[in-house]
């Protein structure tokens, strides 16, 4: 693959893996039942880790009494919150200096003295088993005075609200304001002018396999290895050896097979470093598994948001202005190191991101609430400020009379346009929004579609149609938020490649693999480099003690950032292989190439040597070579971006929806995603990203919402009372590619994993809507319940 | 509180195995913990996921709503076993071919389920698939590959036959 503005590459050859679909060998263990996850890895004289937790959403705590759990048949340790803060350097406080102003209070792993959300962890049983670690904790008996509560997050700045932290002054955790353009001038020459209210239910990311950590001490030398389910090995690293105080080369994270993370696991829970204490203090490994009820309870949250927006446009349909204002819920504490405010942040930034218009103002208040706190889940923001701004989008083209279809290519950027600054100040370059709609529209058949949709309205059947055109923030560099707020988080990502005596190539990577393929990724790009095969290659990743430092996997960036560290890292390797064939074979390396695991000449394809042949005298016989040449066969790259926040890409969904106007359910019929995450290294693979995303965006869409009472206490902490997508209500999806390599790296693949999930809930809602319309209905809530729907009508 | 044992005797996996185990065990727990099956998953522990899918006397129960005492006696096959056997490699390839699993956490479990499909012999259209697993959550896939897999090893199948 390459366009005109990109020359053709060593990827670009016929006998590259790059476009091609390998399979993974992670499925092969996976399907025999062979996988090996955090809770099926055993270790001599392992303990178990439960958890007492708080059942009030706001309390102090005025005696805790643990003498009867200490004297239960089987356990080892009873640690208080107290006691494991004695064990801690210093509190966690959840801010980084880039957002300006945000505040959070100090927090310590377990409650000390108060509990400010359900589920908050108390007291720590340590026992041989988890079963008789949960026994004991019954007999531990705390005694609660029950504090205020703030629920709601329309109120929770109201002057007679309680504060949770009275040191803060407010529950204000952060306020921002985009003011771009000429908001005013936008509005007075608009012809039309819309505005609406939205509303976001709280979801959280459901991973099957659930929390995970493993904590190993070795006190006679201090080593620490923890085993744990985690997307970020050296972020953890660096905050528990931090918070424990261990140095932290001593401390080795291994990251096992992940039974899912969808950035719920980039973050670190206070259990799990209490578990961590518990091994440092006994000097026994110990484990903890966090079961489903503490899953709901004590996994971050994310998405409850209210959004209030207003668009104005010309009556030809030119978007003139846009502004929204955001009210954002986070929980009791600002998440540690990566903050509560990313999403409210993200709905700022992407909002109305397609589009020309010039003038935006947008505001956001992120506040805390007496819950468990919120942070990064997959495609953070983006489903919220899709669903924003593609519902007014068609709002306003209905008010015109306008299709939303080309509604969109009047106002969306061209791709000729680029690079380009849009409305909300975010640096965009390398989109192809043209390009996406025109596909979309084909491969819809959108005009057959909307024929189609008439005729089943004249028999009363009430189908939808909905467009979403969508940016999504990829690849986070240097100059954004984490490393220069303060957090200890790489965004630049490093691999190291080497040739082994064998002529076997091994490639250790920063990126972790949660299952997306990101290694066979890497494999393809190292093969395809080195001209080996791709069984010649070995990818290690998720263990700090083999790989080179890196900010693992988060915000799409494993194969962005990734993949470009390892496409230089395998240039540079290729280039010593081939000099020291030219030495050996008095060539020069411009004339020689590698093909198929054996050096050629690049005249006649001739075989000189084989690769193997190269590892065997670099290590071996390194006597052939003359004295001034040392091969060293091992390379590390590493490669961050340079100026740019994210490396946005952009594309478009379309779905196809029936709504039962009398019971308000809704049937997906067919949904469409035209995307263009640059080069694309396997179809598969991406093409799998985008569909596992979209029906998790279909999920927050439809059922998903951790449903809160007025004192704060979840209602439906089971999967059997919090609805997931399952196989039988959801649709095929028809997933498409428009490539336009990013101008940023070589290798010009931008990120994937989050696209269907950022803007699966702006098509539904669009779709829905539009199956609405002749009854003059309109669902501006999520999820969009069967009651929702019927709200909307009036009939309930 | 002191633990409730009884013996158990039970085959699993064409191995015929006797056991003291906690009454209050479940089977899941049983296989993982006390014989090292451990491509059998926990997911809720509610009976709602699927990942816990082992077969009981040849019919699919979810593993962590029965007791490990009340398969005494009967005939369990775990993901392990049904690999041996060979009796879905077709499926397995597929999976992995098709990409049909990312983190793999509800394979084992989504494969058990779907074995009994298999054994009906009967082509299924995508819904019917798509019914029949949908008591296995998987939250990576969006189902979309899964169901292409079974419909390949149908049609093959049948093909074949």
């Amino acid at each position: 693959m390459a366009n005109k503005t990109t020359p053709l590459t060593i990827l670009d050859r016929p006998n590259s893996y790059i476009g091609r679909s390998l399979s993974r060998e992670g499925a092969k263990r996976a399907v025999a039942g062979r996988g090996r996850y955090t809770d099926d890895i055993s270790l001599p004289r392992m303990l178990h880790a439960a958890f007492v937790r708080s059942p009030y959403a706001h309390a102090k705590i005025l005696a805790v009494n643990v003498d009867e759990a200490r004297q239960q048949p089987e356990v080892t340790l009873v640690m208080t919150g107290t006691e494991l803060q004695e064990l801690c350097t210093g509190p966690w406080i959840g801010t980084l200096s880039s957002f300006e102003g945000m505040k959070s209070a100090p927090q310590y792993p377990m409650a000390i003295g108060r509990a400010c959300w359900q589920g908050e962890p108390i007291v720590m049983v340590v026992a041989s088993s988890r079963a008789a670690a949960e026994d004991a904790a019954e007999f531990v008996t705390i005694e609660y005075e029950q504090l205020p509560v703030v629920a709601d997050k329309e109120t929770a700045l109201d002057p007679e609200c309680p504060i949770i932290h009275p040191e803060l002054g407010d529950n204000l955790a952060f306020r921002k304001v985009i003011d771009n353009g000429d908001v005013k001038q936008g509005l007075a020459d608009a012809d039309i002018v819309i505005e609406e209210t939205f509303q976001f239910g709280r979801h959280t990311a459901v991973s099957l396999e659930t929390r995970a950590l493993l904590a190993d001490y070795e006190p006679t030398d201090g080593h620490l290895t923890i085993y744990t389910s985690s997307q970020v090995p050296h972020m953890i690293q660096a905050v528990f050896a931090r918070t424990l105080g261990v140095a932290e080369h001593k401390v080795r994270i291994i990251a096992p097979d992940i039974g899912g993370s969808f950035g719920l696991k980039i973050h670190t829970y206070g259990d799990e470093v209490a578990t961590t204490a518990a091994s440092i203090k006994l000097g026994r490994p110990v484990k903890f598994i966090a079961d489903r009820l503490e899953s709901f309870l004590t996994d971050i949250h994310a998405r409850e948001n209210r959004v209030w927006g207003r668009i104005g446009v010309s009556k030809e349909g030119e978007i003139k202005s846009l502004e929204i204002d955001v009210r954002s819920a986070a929980g009791a504490y600002s998440q540690f190191p990566r903050t509560s405010v990313f999403e409210a942040n993200q709905i700022l930034n992407i909002t109305g991101g397609p589009y020309k218009h010039k003038n935006y103002k947008a505001k956001t208040e992120v506040v805390y609430l007496n819950k468990v706190p919120t942070s990064q889940y997959r495609a953070v923001g983006h489903p919220i400020g899709n669903s924003v701004g593609e519902a007014l989008v068609d709002q306003a083209a209905e008010a015109c009379g306008i299709d939303p279809l080309e509604m969109r290519r009047r106002n969306i950027m061209e791709d000729d346009q680029y690079p380009r600054v849009s409305a909300a100040g975010i640096k965009l370059q390398d989109m192809s929004h043209q390009q996406c709609l025109e596909a979309l529209a084909k491969h819809m058949d959108y005009e057959n579609l909307r024929v189609e949709q008439d005729k089943f309205r004249k028999k009363g059947i009430q189908r939808g149609i909905g467009i979403a055109a969508f940016i999504k923030g990829t690849a986070p560099g240097p100059a954004g938020y984490y490393g220069t707020g303060g957090a200890p988080i790489a965004s630049q990502d490093a691999c190291t490649i080497k040739l082994e005596p064998s002529g076997g190539v091994i490639c250790m990577i920063g990126v972790t693999d949660q299952g997306q393929g990101v290694d066979t990724v890497m494999c393809q790009i190292a093969a395809s480099v080195l001209g080996l095969r791709a069984e010649s290659v070995r990818v290690i990743e998720g263990d700090t003690d083999a790989v080179p430092y890196g900010g693992g996997t988060y915000a799409s960036r494993a194969t962005a950032i990734g993949g470009e560290a390892t496409y230089q890292a395998s240039l540079l390797l290729r280039k010593e292989i081939l000099s020291i064939a030219g030495t050996l074979l008095q060539a020069e390396p411009i004339t020689l190439d590698i093909v198929d695991e054996n050096v050629v000449n690049k005249s006649d394809n001739q075989i000189r040597i084989s690769v193997s042949e190269i590892g065997r005298i670099g290590h071996f016989q390194v006597a052939e070579l003359p004295n001034n040449i040392q091969p060293t066969l091992s390379v590390t790259y590493r490669y961050r971006l340079h100026d740019a926040l994210y490396i946005f890409t952009n594309g478009i969904q379309g779905a196809y929806v029936e709504v039962d106007i009398d019971t308000g359910f809704i049937k997906l019929l067919n949904h469409w995603v035209v995307e263009d995450c640059g080069r694309v290294i396997s179809p598969q693979l991406a093409d799998e990203q985008v569909r596992g995303g979209c029906v998790q965006g279909i999920g927050g869409a439809l059922y998903e919402e951790c449903v809160y009472n007025e004192a704060a206490q979840l209602q439906n902490g089971t999967l059997a009372d919090y609805l997931t997508p399952m196989a039988g209500e959801m649709p095929d999806i028809n997933v498409y590619h428009i490539q336009t390599p990013t101008s940023v790296s070589e290798l010009g693949a931008k990120g994937v994993g989050e696209s269907g999930t950022g803007a699966a809930p702006a098509v539904l809602m669009n779709a829905v809507n539009d199956a609405l319309r002749p009854f003059d209905a309109c669902v501006t809530k999520q999820p969009m319940t069967p009651e929702t729907v019927l709200a909307s009508l009036g009939t309930v | 509180m002191s633990e409730e044992t009884s013996e158990i005797k039970l085959t699993v996996n064409g191995d015929l195995i006797t056991k003291i185990v906690n009454v209050r065990q479940h089977l899941v727990d049983f296989l993982r913990l006390e014989l090292g099956l451990t491509g059998s998953h926990l997911g809720c522990e509610h009976g709602i996921c699927g990942a816990c899918s082992v077969w009981v006397d040849g019919l699919v129960v979810r593993g962590c709503l029965m007791l490990a005492v009340q398969a005494d006696g009967g005939d369990v096959t775990t993901i392990e076993g049904l690999t041996e056997t060979g009796e879905i490699a077709d499926l397995q390839k597929n999976f992995v071919d098709r990409n049909a699993l990312q983190c793999g956490f509800c394979t084992p479990g989504m494969l058990m389920t779907l074995a009994e499909l298999l054994r009906k012999s009967e082509l299924s259209s995508r819904e019917e698939i798509r019914e029949h697993i949908s008591g296995n959550y998987c939250r990576c896939t969006g189902y979309h590959a899964i169901v292409d897999a079974v419909e390949t090893t149908i049609s093959d199948r049948l093909g074949d036959s």
